[in-house]
């Protein structure tokens, strides 16, 4: 058994300890915003937040996660209670095919927990690991440059 | 008149003292010239290569900052430097500098304004080009887009913020004059001797500091620490228990993957993607040359590991945390591994190492993306393994290495590379 702090719920899950923890997210949990995409690590897809740090969830076993808390898209906020981050990139219309948008919004959410004013250049370089196919990069990064500019709290 | 007599004397010897202070510390400047002419196609292409030989711009650019603007700390045991301007902008670069006056930098370590430079500018390697490579190297950086950037002030600890005191380390350190081919050795050897001691000063890194932060020159080639990451020996190399051939080591040497060995990471990535510029013959002649770097019999080798038929390793914690985390690229039968002959890690040489650190730093760091064709990306697992995760799986992999010589060191390295982070 694996005991898992996910969105500030306890999962007690009977899987194995090399389990990358977006399986046990999307087939244990249910909880289906972050997504799979390269399984390498290399396009960001599938990432969620870990004390707070973005990780990828793909290459994160579950055997190293206990007493730390997870956090995915689905905390952020709902489709009727958008969060700022996710109002934003509504607003912007930053997504086309969407499948990269759950990790972009907890990247940034990431960032702006940190730092609520980062400037251009410091946006840029948090949000390099993550890859959209699309090519929706300038609205991604004028949906988070509006969170900042508005002030909202994230 | 005793009295005067030794007054006199101390004032003579004062006289000459100052005298003596003055000769070592003081050097004049060397006046401003205007632009000069833009040099040939053909002296400009061998002054780029030059300057990739030389990792110029490894250390003169900064991240995300111009090319060769500078601004790069780097971080010694004597305080912060931060790497100068050295693109031709005529204020804040080097844009008023002779070429006798970046000859004097190259060869003596001293500004266009007569003052000393600290020797983490290796112009003890540098004075051992040629004149007509230093001159290319000028007519080079001169060619390169003006910049107006100051990096910021450096801090060094007392008394190394008194940059005259450079001139005693220089009496120590700064001799050897351009290399002059050994003839009973091949064309090949010669050239790669030339570049791996002159401008790629390679030494720099891979050899043991003393206490002023000259290398032990009794000790060269042995390997070094720089920037928290080994530098292995560089010698003996084609003798190791797992030993490398030249064309691995070329291939490590231009940015790409060396077969059974792994690839540059860290502070070597930069460099090898410099070298990756030069034309083929120059990395090829610096394998060559690295390869006949005999063991210095000073130095005792570790015993070699015995293979083993029937690895432990699948029953340690570390083993299921690099199924989950590591196995999709580096696990035998995943897709990643069948690109260019990437190595099981166990046979990498960071994991067959005396030392965990580059283990650990690349665990931690990852590798990043880079321009080169054949990119060996890696993302870091700093913020999703803590120290015992990455303690079992450096455990685990060595194990499958190496069962007979484990890592004793693991958690305090760990601990150390973490704090520098």
């Amino acid at each position: 058994m694996i005991t898992l702090d996910i969105n500030g719920k306890t999962h007690e899950l009977d899987i194995p300890q090399d389990m990358p923890l977006l399986y046990a997210l999307r087939n244990q949990v249910g909880l289906n915003g972050a997504k799979y995409g390269c399984g390498l690590g290399q396009c960001g897809a599938c990432t969620v937040l870990v004390n707070d740090k973005p990780v990828f969830s793909c290459l994160t076993p579950c055997g190293a996660l206990e007493g730390k808390s997870v956090r995915t898209v689905e905390s952020l906020g709902s489709a009727d209670k958008p969060g700022p981050l996710q109002k934003a990139f509504i607003d912007e219309q930053a997504a086309q095919c969407g499948y990269c948008i759950a990790g972009m919004i907890v990247r940034a959410q990431a960032l702006l927990e940190a730092n609520p004013h980062p400037d251009d250049d410091t946006i840029r370089r948090h949000m390099a690991p993550n890859l959209c196919r699309c090519g929706t990069h300038v609205r991604i990064l004028a949906a988070i440059k509006s969170v900042i500019a508005q002030g909202a709290k994230v | 008149m005793k009295r005067k007599t030794i007054i006199g004397a101390v004032l003579a010897l004062g006289v000459v003292g100052a005298g003596f202070a003055l000769w070592m510390m003081w050097r004049p400047e060397i006046a401003a010239v205007s632009p000069p002419q833009s040099a040939g196609r053909e002296s400009l292409d061998r002054g780029r290569r030059i300057v990739e030989a030389g990792d110029c711009a490894v250390c003169h650019t900064r991240p995300g900052g111009d090319y060769m603007a500078g601004g790069l700390p780097l971080i010694t045991p004597f305080g912060t430097l931060f790497t100068t301007n050295i693109t031709p902008d005529r204020e804040t670069g080097i844009g008023k500098w002779s070429l006798p006056a970046f000859e004097r930098a190259m060869r003596e370590g001293i500004a266009r304004d007569g003052h000393f430079l600290y020797p983490a500018f290796p112009y003890v390697h540098y004075r051992k080009l040629s004149d007509a490579d230093i001159a290319d190297a000028y007519a080079f950086l001169m060619s390169v887009d003006p910049v107006k950037y100051t990096a910021p002030d450096n801090h060094m600890v007392f008394p190394m913020n008194f940059r005259a005191l450079v001139s005693f380390w220089n009496l120590l350190f700064l001799h050897g004059d351009p290399l002059e081919p050994l003839p009973d050795r091949s064309a090949q050897w010669n050239r790669g001797r030339y570049l791996v001691e002159g401008a790629g000063h390679c030494s720099s890194c891979h050899s043991p500091l003393n206490l002023i932060g000259g290398e032990k020159s009794s000790e060269l080639f042995n390997g070094g620490i720089v920037d928290g990451w080994t530098a292995p020996s560089l010698r003996g190399m084609a003798e190791a228990q797992h030993p490398w051939n030249e064309t691995q080591l070329v291939a490590y040497l231009t940015g790409k993957v060396a077969e059974d060995h792994g690839a540059a990471a860290g502070p070597m990535l930069p460099v090898s993607l410099s070298i990756a510029q030069l034309p083929a013959e120059d990395a090829q002649a610096i394998a060559h040359y690295i390869l006949d770097l005999k063991q210095s019999s000073s130095v005792a080798t570790s015993p070699p590991c015995p293979p083993v038929a029937n690895s432990t390793a699948k029953a340690l914690p570390g083993a299921s945390l690099f199924d989950g985390a590591c196995a999709s690229c580096h696990g035998a039968a995943a897709p990643m591994r069948a690109i260019e002959s990437r190595p099981a890690l166990a046979s990498t040489s960071a994991v067959m190492a005396d030392s965990p650190r580059n283990l650990i730093q690349t665990v931690l760091q990852g590798i990043p993306m880079s321009t080169s064709d054949s990119s060996h990306y890696m993302p870091g697992f700093a913020d999703s393994l803590d120290d015992t995760h990455l303690a079992a799986i450096a455990e685990y992999l060595r194990n499958e290495s190496c069962p007979t010589r484990p890592w004793t060191d693991l958690d305090k390295t760990i601990k150390s590379i973490r704090a520098q982070e």
